[in-house]
């Protein structure tokens, strides 16, 4: 609260120091304003953006760590009484003593004797600690501010150059800007490997990468008596690869197909009715498609098949019969389908642009040799754009990979090492959501594991978009 | 002509016409899926915006009411006798006709008669009137999904709630209208008192953090990528990485947020700002795909001509080129914001999955959005939480829909072709 209100402050600061900065170039200018090398603007700009921004930046920098650098400090020196617990009771005290200084409630422990002294004391230091870091830190950024005007008004001239600095600033955001984007890869990739890391101290990548046991049940305190857990995760990748086939032999030949019969067959009236339909079917919420796969798709699958099963139970094909009555709702089949729905306008639309970048003469040159249509389609151009094609499908296989909701809506948990269509299956994305919803501490391997499968995905989905990419920018460039 | 040559001709004829057939087919197939996903959903959703109401005269009677420990009286209990006594019926021995009574109305009642009392106490010993929903499953009843001729044993109401509910829509105290409550009401454990208000805030308030990032540091990217940065290496690994960025799975973003923003920043769980901030980054490189390809749209003779009559780089595109390019900006912008809404598994992996009874209080604390609605009413096994969560998707929808409507609307009003 004390820090947006700063904030606040600083801005009504800097909006009167612009107003300062901009009245001081009109007197210079002494009523000829082309006199001056820039517009008063810039000046009262230039004066305000000293005046504020440093301090600002301390101010934010302050909310975002101050908290961490005020526990660092608290827990500088541990009381003696401390020392003797263990680590994780210590991490218990460190986090009441904070509380108890925030006034919160702290935990139900209840601290008696020395540690309760040490408590008391420690409170009492973490409330001083938070109060010189606030007091310090507004102090520091109200003395930028003032230096900030004190330092640029002075230089205020009829031939100072305030623009080009404005536009020195304003480049440094753009920059700024721009290097977010490069920030959040090195966050994702920084962020999968170090816990990565950790999960491969307690789990060998060997046994992660080959092992054929799925089952991270852990004990989740050290008394209870439980399973190691088995993390061993090729019936994940076998299950998320069953699935992508499933959905790439839905949406492969029906978007296939709808983008050639909309790019060389359907009449512009028919293509602008067809397309955003289309879009539509592309802009709905994967959660939709995982509710239409388990109450819908699931279902109905599952009476099919026993209705199935249950005309060949007694016949020649007896144990089919009995297998296809216990088929259940969650299936790799339901979730393969309906992800190939989903993915039915991704292939389509791809595919769509990359038929319309064939160059025209190409297919007036195979008309002229009398071709029909089928003809020039099939010999000319899906040849000519196959590498383009063939980038769209990866990427619809890299969308098929890392997609969550429908698979964790409607393919299962159980990891099970099968090719079998109907049978429940597990996929890399199923495993990460059930790893990490529900509250769990984040130390034991059970949850890194959850890092080890996000940067196994991750790796894929990369390798697969950036060979995707590189194709279809090279097929483009081909024709351009 | 020979008859070889003939034959030859319309066996490629003959595949000419099958391999147009096989397009109409796909388009076909793509169509009846869209008609089949939005079809089952309307008709799974759409009874859910009407619902029943029940009115009650209840009499307050004080032997039942302590007043000394008004929180602790069971209204329910109260409800149900006077619903007894509108039926002719007496309490049995077991109290199993009161818990019958009970199970036709919700709770809801009950808790207005707590606060009615708590506000004016000189009303117990009097019979008021209160009016709130029918419990989920005799609203279903009336909507006619539970029905009469499934055996007794397999439907949750028995036959004696099943003629009370009968008696008390003819003597008019069941009304059907509007369901209100499923607009004003957060989420809760009991379905006919579960409503998306609460989703509703929490998704617009993320949204607003999502856009509050996305879009200005997005737009100022794509402004220096396209506008201002040397052709080197550098920016073409910027480049290729913004491209590969826009294709990682939604889910990796969600480990970012978790494992940055939550273990190290200490971000609130489940809270709006944590779920903006992640949706932002997630959003980052489609609003700057958008922006260069509007960007590059607007014809190099505006900038000539700005730069021609003294105007500096950076006064040409902020003046000038943006200005140009901001229906094609705004138009990326929404259509990604609008992706972002619908999204579900980032939110799943910072822990927005928390059940939340309340409005959201702030920025910083726990909220549900719609997405995740839909996720957590999925998984409930009550079948009325399944209509809600239809009638949540149909809302959803809705916003999707008006979203990319005006995303379309903005393009077809202001797009220039140069």
């Amino acid at each position: 609260m004390t820090i947006l209100i700063a904030l606040a402050l600083l801005a009504a600061f800097s909006v009167s120091v612009y107003m300062l900065g901009r009245r001081r170039a009109v007197v210079l200018a002494e009523g000829r304003s082309a006199s001056l090398h820039s517009l008063p603007g810039y000046h009262g700009t230039w004066v305000a953006l000293w005046a504020g921004v440093p301090a600002a930046l301390i101010v934010i920098l302050f909310a975002v760590f101050g908290a961490r650098l005020e526990d660092a400090a608290l827990r500088a020196q541990v009381p003696a009484a401390v020392a003797q617990l263990s680590a994780e009771r210590q991490e218990v005290f460190w986090s009441d003593a904070s509380s108890v200084a925030r006034g919160q409630t702290p935990s139900e422990i209840s601290y008696q004797g020395a540690i309760g002294e040490a408590l008391a004391a420690k409170a009492a230091e973490a409330r001083r600690l938070s109060a010189i870091g606030l007091v310090s830190v507004l102090a520091l950024s109200g003395v930028l501010a003032l230096c900030g005007v004190l330092l640029t008004y002075p230089r205020l001239s009829k031939d100072f150059r305030a623009r080009n600095r404005v536009e020195g600033w304003t480049g440094i955001l753009l920059i700024a800007c721009s290097t977010l984007a490069v920030l959040t890869t090195v966050g994702i990739l920084g962020s999968l490997i170090w816990e990565s890391l950790r999960f491969f101290q307690s789990v060998s990548p060997a046994d992660f990468l080959f092992g054929t046991s799925w089952d991270p049940q852990i004990a989740m305190r050290s008394d209870q008596v439980a399973a190691k857990g088995a993390f061993g995760a090729v019936p994940l990748f076998v299950g998320t690869f069953l699935i992508m086939l499933i959905a790439m032999t839905v949406a492969a030949p029906v978007g296939l197909f709808s983008a050639i019969y909309l790019s060389e067959y359907a009449g512009p009236a028919t293509r602008a009715t067809i397309k955003p339909l289309l879009e539509i079917l592309a802009g709905v919420p994967t959660v939709v498609y995982g509710f239409f796969a388990a109450l819908t798709v699931g279902p109905s699958f599952r009476a099919f098949f026993n209705w199935i099963g249950a005309m060949l139970v007694e016949g020649p094909m007896d144990p089919l019969g009995q297998y296809l009555m216990t088929v259940q709702n969650q299936m790799a089949l339901t979730a393969g389908v309906v992800m190939g729905i989903m993915l039915i306008p991704f292939v389509s639309s791809l595919s769509d642009d990359i038929i319309n970048a064939v160059p025209q003469t190409l297919r007036d040159g195979s008309y002229a040799m009398g071709a029909t249509k089928s003809e020039t389609v099939k010999r000319v151009i899906l040849p000519a754009a196959l590498p383009g094609v063939a980038g769209a499908l990866m990427l619809a296989i890299s969308r098929a990979i890392g997609e969550t909701m429908i698979v964790t809506m409607a393919a299962g948990l159980q990891a099970k090492l099968t090719a079998n269509p109907l049978d429940t299956v597990t996929t890399v994305t199923v495993q990460i959501v059930t790893l990490l919803t529900g509250d769990q501490e984040f130390d034991s391997p059970k949850t890194l594991a959850a890092f080890g499968l996000g940067l196994t995905l991750f790796t894929v989905t990369l390798a697969l978009n950036i060979v995707a990419l590189g194709l279809v920018r090279k097929y483009r460039e081909h024709y351009d | 002509m020979t008859d070889a040559a003939d034959l030859r001709l319309k066996k490629r004829h003959a595949a000419e016409t099958r391999f147009r057939m096989y397009g109409r087919v796909a388009i076909i197939v793509a169509l009846s899926f869209l008609v089949l996903l939005l079809g089952r959903i309307g008709m799974q959703g759409y009874s859910t915006f009407t619902t029943n109401t029940v009115s009650l005269p209840v009499y307050l009677d004080p032997s039942r009411i302590d007043r000394a420990d008004l929180e602790g009286s069971n209204y329910d209990y109260v409800v149900a006798l006077s619903l007894l006594k509108r039926m002719g019926e007496t309490e049995d021995e077991f109290g199993t006709a009161s818990a019958d009574a009970m199970n036709l109305v919700s709770r809801d009642l009950g808790f207005q008669i707590l606060d009615r009392i708590k506000a004016d106490p000189t009303l117990i010993g009097k019979t008021i009137t209160v009016t709130g929903p029918v419990k989920a499953d005799a609203d279903l009843y009336y909507k006619g999904e539970l029905k009469r001729s499934t055996d007794q044993a397999d439907r949750k109401l028995n036959d004696r709630q099943l003629a009370w509910l009968d008696r008390l829509k003819k003597s008019g105290a069941v009304t059907s209208g509007f369901n209100v409550g499923f607009f004003t009401h957060a989420d809760s454990t009991e379905p006919e008192q579960a409503g998306i208000l609460g989703a509703i805030i929490g998704s617009a308030m993320m949204l607003l953090v999502t856009a509050l990032i996305a879009v200005p540091m997005g737009v100022l990217a794509a402004v220096w990528l396209e506008e201002f940065a040397p052709k080197n290496r550098w920016t073409d690994v910027i480049e290729v990485n913004i491209n590969n960025l826009a294709a990682v799975p939604s889910i990796v973003y969600g480990l970012l947020g978790l494992a940055v923003f939550i273990n190290w920043f200490g971000a609130p769980r489940g809270a709006p700002i944590t779920g903006g901030m992640v949706l932002a980054l997630m959003a980052l490189p489609t609003v700057i795909i958008a922006t260069r390809s509007a960007l590059k749209a607007v014809p190099p003779s505006i900038r000539e001509a700005a730069l021609g009559v003294g105007a500096s780089r950076t006064q040409t595109v902020f003046h000038h080129v943006l200005p140009q390019a901001m229906p094609g900006v705004m138009t990326g912008t929404i259509l990604s914001l609008a992706h972002a809404l619908g999204e579900t598994a980032p939110l799943l992996m910072i822990g927005m999955i928390a059940f939340n009874p309340g409005l959201p209080e702030g920025f910083t604390s726990s909220a549900s959005v719609l997405p995740v609605q839909v996720f957590i009413w999925e998984n409930a096994s009550e079948r009325a939480f399944h209509e809600r969560t239809a009638a949540a998707i149909i809302v959803l929808l809705v916003f999707m829909i008006a979203m990319n409507a005006a995303a379309v609307i903005l393009r077809r009003r202001f797009e220039r072709r140069w």
